[in-house]
């Protein structure tokens, strides 16, 4: 159960950038979770709730987004889907491959209200 | 107002974690961080491989626990510098508790320093500490479907150590079994069967170790 911390460094960050931008009310945040990152959707949810409760950030609305795990053969260059963890190219059969996307743990969007605003 | 942010949550981690990584590299340091299951095996794994090396490098170990200091003093009765972490509840270890640990050991006598991770087989994945690589155990009795499970861990690790093959007459599993389903999440993950226990395989292991870590890169100062 590491979502807890998972979750405090996205609240971190949310801060930095709301000073940054002078906001004063986080509406929505945009997360990527990755298929192949360690981290369960719903504890993020969980977690994140539970440390913004009462704070600034309460009522901000949390959006995941998963991102499928991808993969490019090493030696032949073919990019495919990686289904149940089997690491080996669909195409020539090689082992060796790379991961293009599925270990994303980011924040990508937030939509805020700036200082004064009154949207 | 929208803002287009992209950063990395885990970013303030990796920043410590490589900070941790330069000054290991200033020290000339082989940094392995151990994972696995609970009662895999990692301390016996370390306690069998101080004996095996018998002094031919200069190991430090931190031991990464949510309560208790028993494995620090396994590992203290073997005479090597130890210092144990305390996580109070946090299941895995991460770069700033590594940080802070390390004033507690003398790096400038150290060649191999093991970092002994929460036994976990799904977080100290996701976080770097800064070290060189990662190793994990899987002992026969958790399985062979462990890999497909929990596949971050063996896809992050460049070692697996296969323990108490001594129990295998025992079991249904096969250590082929275990074998190919772990090169099917890592086709390059380098392979250990050992058993703690007998001693059997552990020469292997400890052969590859020292010859590791002695082909580290020098000390910078």
């Amino acid at each position: 159960m590491h979502e807890m911390s998972i979750a405090q460094g996205l609240i971190d960050i949310l801060h930095e950038e709301m000073s940054k931008y002078r906001a004063e009310r986080l509406r929505r945040v945009k997360v990527r979770i990755g298929e192949l990152s360690g981290v369960v959707p719903e504890a993020l949810s969980f977690c994140f709730n539970v440390i913004v409760e009462g704070t600034e950030l309460d009522g901000a609305r949390l959006e995941l987004e998963r991102v499928p795990l991808e993969g490019r053969c090493r030696a032949c260059g073919a990019c495919f889907r990686i289904r149940n963890y089997a690491f080996q190219c669909p195409e020539c059969g090689d082992a060796s491959i790379e991961i293009v996307s599925g270990r994303e743990l980011s924040i990508v969007e937030m939509e805020v209200d700036e200082e004064g605003g009154n949207e | 107002m929208k803002i287009a942010v992209v950063r990395d949550i885990l970013d303030a981690n990796e920043r410590i974690a490589r900070e941790n990584r330069r000054l290991f590299d200033r020290k000339g340091l082989l940094v392995m961080n151990l994972m696995s299951s609970p009662g895999a095996g990692k301390t016996s794994l370390l306690e069998q491989t101080i004996e095996a090396l018998g002094g031919d490098l200069r190991l430090g170990v931190i031991e990464g626990d949510i309560q208790s200091s028993k494995d620090a003093e396994r590992i203290a009765r073997r005479g090597v510098q130890v210092v144990q972490i305390n996580t109070g509840g946090a299941c895995h270890l991460d770069g700033n508790m590594i940080r802070d640990a390390l004033d507690a050991l003398d790096l400038d006598r150290m060649d191999l320093l093991v970092v002994e991770n929460v036994g976990n087989l799904v977080c100290p994945a996701e976080f770097h500490v800064g070290e060189d690589f990662k190793a994990m155990i899987l002992s026969v009795t958790e399985g062979e479907d462990k890999p497909a499970k929990y596949p971050l861990m063996f896809r992050e690790s460049k070692v697996l150590v296969i323990n108490k093959i001594d129990l295998l007459p025992y079991l249904d599993c096969s250590v082929e079994q275990i074998r190919e389903e772990a090169l099917r999440v890592n086709p390059e993950l380098v392979l250990f069967e050992v058993s703690c226990k007998t001693g059997e395989g552990l020469d292997r292991w400890v052969e590859w170790l020292k010859e590791t870590t002695l082909a580290r890169r020098p000390p910078l100062e």
